[in-house]
C-alpha cells in the first residue's frame, strides 16, 4: 500500500443553500521518497486537495463531499479529532505558500519550532532548541545560534520559507504537503528552496506532495505530475514521459505558454478563453471551450479516463499523439 | 529575558511614561501605606474646623466635616488602585474569554455575542445604574458592575481581533502541527491580543476611575464612608464656590493618574509587540 492514497476525492462549495463541486473525483497515490506534483491554474482546486488531506477544511464553507483519503493504511477522514492530531506535525507536515504570514509574528521562530517538536515528542526546552538549531542549521540558515532568537519579521521571504520547512521536519515527518512553496519568493531563492527540498527528501526518504501552478518548478522536483483543470486530473504521467509526450490539450496549453528565454518573442502562447466559473455548468469536456482541437463530441460527452502507457491518464476523447 | 532588563526595555528612553510610571509606584506605596503616611484618621470629623483653606497642617484643607483632605486622599489611593486593578482584571477576563471563543466557535459566538450585544444597547452609566440597583452597595460590586459594563467592549474587540487572526496562515500552520484547540486559542492567538489587551487595560483602569466616580455621586457606588476620590469630588461638590480646593485635589489626582495609566499602557504596547520594534537584523 501507498504511504498516502486519496481515492475519488469530491470537494464542494457550500454557497447560497448550493453545494457547488469544486474537486471532482481525483485519485492518486504518493510512494514514501517520491514526489508528486500537482499542476493547474488558479482556482482549479489543487491548494483544496493539500487542505483536506491536512484536515483543514473543518469548520469552514468547503466540504468533502465524497471519496477517501487513507494515509499509512488510516483513513484520515474518519479519525478522531485526536488521533489526527497525533498524526499531524509528527507524520504530516505542510508548508504554505506565504512566508511572510505562515509564522506567528510575536513568538521567536526558534520557540515556534521548539512548540512544533514539543508538540510530539517529550523532550527538554533544552533538547529541543538544541535540535531546533540543527534543523536550522539543515535547512542552510547561517548562523543558526543567532538566528534562532529573530523574530519573523527581522528574517527575508527566503528564510522564513526555510524556517517553515525546518518547523515541518521537525519531527522528519513521512509525507510533506508543499502548498505553492515558491510562489511568493523570487526565482533565485525559488531554486536554492527547491534544491533543499530534493536534498531534505534524500536525506529523510520523505515523500512530497508538491502543489504549484509553475511547471518548470514541477519538472525540476518531481517523480510524477498530475495536471488539474477544474477538479478533475486531465493528465497523470511520470513528469519524463508528460514533458516528452504531451498527451491533453491543456497541457499542451501551459507547457507552450512558458516564456522561452534562448530567443526572442513578442507574444506568449496563452490560452484562450477562461476558466468556467464556479457553479458555471460546462456540459461535456469543461476545457472544450479553450480547445483548439476539439470536436463536435467534446461538446457532448465527458471523456473518460484513457490510459496511453500503463503510467500515463488522460481525460480527453482525442489525445496528442494517438490514434484513439 | 529577566524581569529587570524587561522594565529596562520598556523605559528606556520613554520619559513621559517613566514619570508616568513613577506617579503610578507612589499611588501604589501610598494605597499600600495609608496609615504611615496620612498625618489624620481619614474618618476623624472636626466642626469647627471645617472647610479650612490648604495650610501646613492640613495639605489639602479639610472637608465639610473638618476631615483631613490630605489623609482622605491618600485612603482613596487605594480605592482607585482597589476599584482600577479589580475592573480591568474582571473586564479583561470575562470580556477576554467570551470574545475569544465565540470568534473561535462559531456556533457559541452567535449566543454569546448576542448578549454582549444586548448589554452593549445599554448606555455603560444606565446599565451600571442597573445591576448597581440590584445589588447593594459594597466594593466588590462595584468592581463586578464597571467590569460587566467594560467586559462588553473588551469582548467585541477581542472578537474580531480573533476572528481576523483565526484566518491567519500560521494559525494553519500551528493546527498542521497537530497543536489542538486550547493550544491554538492561548498559545498561538492570544500572544497575538497582548497589545490591545494592553491598551484596553489602560483604558478600563482610567474609565472605572470615572465610572466609580459617577456611580458615587449618584450615590450608588462605593457606601459613603470609605474615602474614594470620586466620593470626595461629589460629596464636596456643593461647596465648588467656597472650597474650590476640596474638589481640585481629588480632580487633579484622577487626573494625572489616569493619564500616568495611559502612558505606561502605551510604552508597554510599544515594547512588548516585537512589530513595534525596529531593528530589523543585517540592516
Amino acid at each position: 500500500m501507498a504511504l498516502l492514497e486519496v481515492s475519488n476525492l469530491s470537494i464542494a462549495v457550500a454557497a447560497g443553500g448550493k453545494l457547488l463541486p469544486v474537486v471532482q473525483g481525483i485519485s492518486f497515490q504518493v510512494e514514501a521518497g517520491k514526489t508528486l506534483g500537482i499542476v493547474g491554474e488558479s482556482g482549479c482546486g489543487k491548494s483544496l486537495t493539500s487542505l483536506a488531506i491536512m484536515g483543514l477544511l473543518e469548520g469552514s464553507q468547503v466540504r468533502i463531499i465524497g471519496g477517501t483519503i487513507h494515509f499509512n493504511g488510516q483513513n484520515m477522514l474518519t479519525l478522531s479529532d485526536k488521533k489526527r492530531r497525533e498524526i499531524m506535525g509528527a507524520e504530516m507536515a505542510m508548508i504554505f505558500q506565504e512566508p511572510m504570514t505562515s509564522l506567528n509574528p510575536v513568538y521567536r521562530v526558534g520557540d515556534q519550532i521548539i512548540e512544533a517538536i514539543r508538540q510530539h515528542k517529550k523532550q527538554t526546552k533544552q533538547q529541543a532548541r538544541a535540535r531546533a538549531i540543527e534543523l536550522l542549521t539543515l535547512v542552510r540558515i547561517p548562523d543558526a545560534e543567532k538566528r534562532i532568537e529573530s523574530y519573523p519579521h527581522q528574517l527575508s521571504g527566503g528564510m522564513r520559507q526555510r524556517v517553515m520547512i525546518a518547523m515541518a521536519l521537525a519531527c522528519d515527518p513521512k509525507l510533506l504537503i508543499a502548498d505553492e512553496p515558491t510562489t511568493a519568493l523570487d526565482v533565485t531563492v525559488q531554486a536554492r528552496i527547491l534544491e533543499l527540498l530534493k536534498e531534505l527528501q534524500q536525506q529523510t526518504g520523505m515523500a512530497i506532495v508538491l502543489i504549484s501552478h509553475d511547471l518548470g518548478v514541477i519538472a525540476e522536483t518531481c517523480d510524477s505530475v498530475a495536471v488539474m483543470y477544474r477538479g478533475k486530473f486531465v493528465e497523470v504521467a511520470p513528469s519524463a514521459e508528460l514533458f516528452s509526450t504531451v498527451a491533453h490539450p491543456y497541457t499542451s496549453g501551459l507547457l507552450s505558454s512558458i516564456p522561452v528565454s534562448d530567443h526572442e518573442i513578442d507574444r506568449l502562447d496563452a490560452i484562450p478563453g477562461r476558466v468556467p466559473m464556479l457553479g458555471e455548468d460546462v456540459i461535456g469536456c469543461a476545457f472544450h471551450p479553450r480547445c483548439n482541437l476539439a470536436q463536435e463530441c467534446c461538446s457532448l460527452k465527458d471523456p473518460e479516463e484513457v490510459s496511453l502507457t500503463q503510467t500515463h491518464f488522460t481525460r480527453c476523447h482525442f489525445p496528442i499523439g494517438s490514434n484513439l | 529575558m529577566n524581569f529587570i532588563s524587561t522594565i529596562q526595555n520598556v523605559f528606556r528612553g520613554r520619559t513621559l511614561a517613566t514619570i508616568g510610571m513613577i506617579w503610578l509606584c507612589v499611588i501604589l506605596v501610598a494605597a499600600l501605606a495609608a496609615p504611615i503616611f496620612a498625618p489624620f484618621d481619614p474618618l476623624d470629623i472636626d466642626p469647627i474646623g471645617r472647610l479650612q483653606e490648604p495650610s501646613w497642617a492640613h495639605f489639602f484643607g479639610t472637608d465639610h466635616f473638618g476631615r483631613d483632605t490630605f489623609s482622605r486622599s491618600i485612603y482613596g489611593a487605594r480605592m482607585t488602585v482597589v476599584i482600577g486593578l479589580g475592573s480591568v482584571v474582571f473586564a479583561l477576563i470575562i470580556g477576554g474569554l467570551i470574545g475569544m471563543l465565540s470568534a473561535y466557535f462559531t456556533r457559541l459566538g452567535h449566543v454569546l455575542m448576542r448578549i454582549v450585544d444586548v448589554l452593549m444597547a445599554f448606555p455603560a452609566l444606565l446599565l451600571a445604574l442597573v445591576l448597581m440597583t440590584l445589588l447593594e452597595r459594597s466594593v466588590t460590586n462595584t468592581i463586578i458592575v464597571i467590569g460587566i459594563v467594560y467586559a462588553t467592549t473588551t469582548a467585541r474587540i477581542l472578537f474580531g481581533m480573533t476572528l481576523k487572526l483565526k484566518g491567519e496562515v500560521f494559525v494553519d500552520a500551528a493546527k498542521c502541527s497537530g497543536a489542538g484547540h486550547s493550544s491554538i486559542l492561548f498559545r498561538h492567538i492570544l500572544p497575538n491580543l497582548i497589545s490591545p489587551l494592553l491598551v484596553q487595560a489602560s483604558f478600563i483602569f482610567a474609565f472605572a476611575q470615572l465610572q466609580a466616580a459617577a456611580l458615587d455621586f449618584l450615590g450608588l457606588g462605593l457606601p459613603p464612608e470609605i474615602p474614594s476620590w470620586g466620593n470626595m469630588l461629589s460629596e464636596e461638590r456643593i461647596y465648588v464656590t467656597r472650597a474650590p480646593w476640596l474638589l481640585l485635589f481629588p480632580g487633579i489626582l484622577i487626573i494625572i493618574s489616569v493619564f500616568s495609566i495611559n502612558l505606561v499602557g502605551d510604552a508597554m504596547r510599544d515594547s512588548i509587540d516585537p512589530r513595534f520594534k525596529d531593528d530589523i537584523a543585517g540592516v
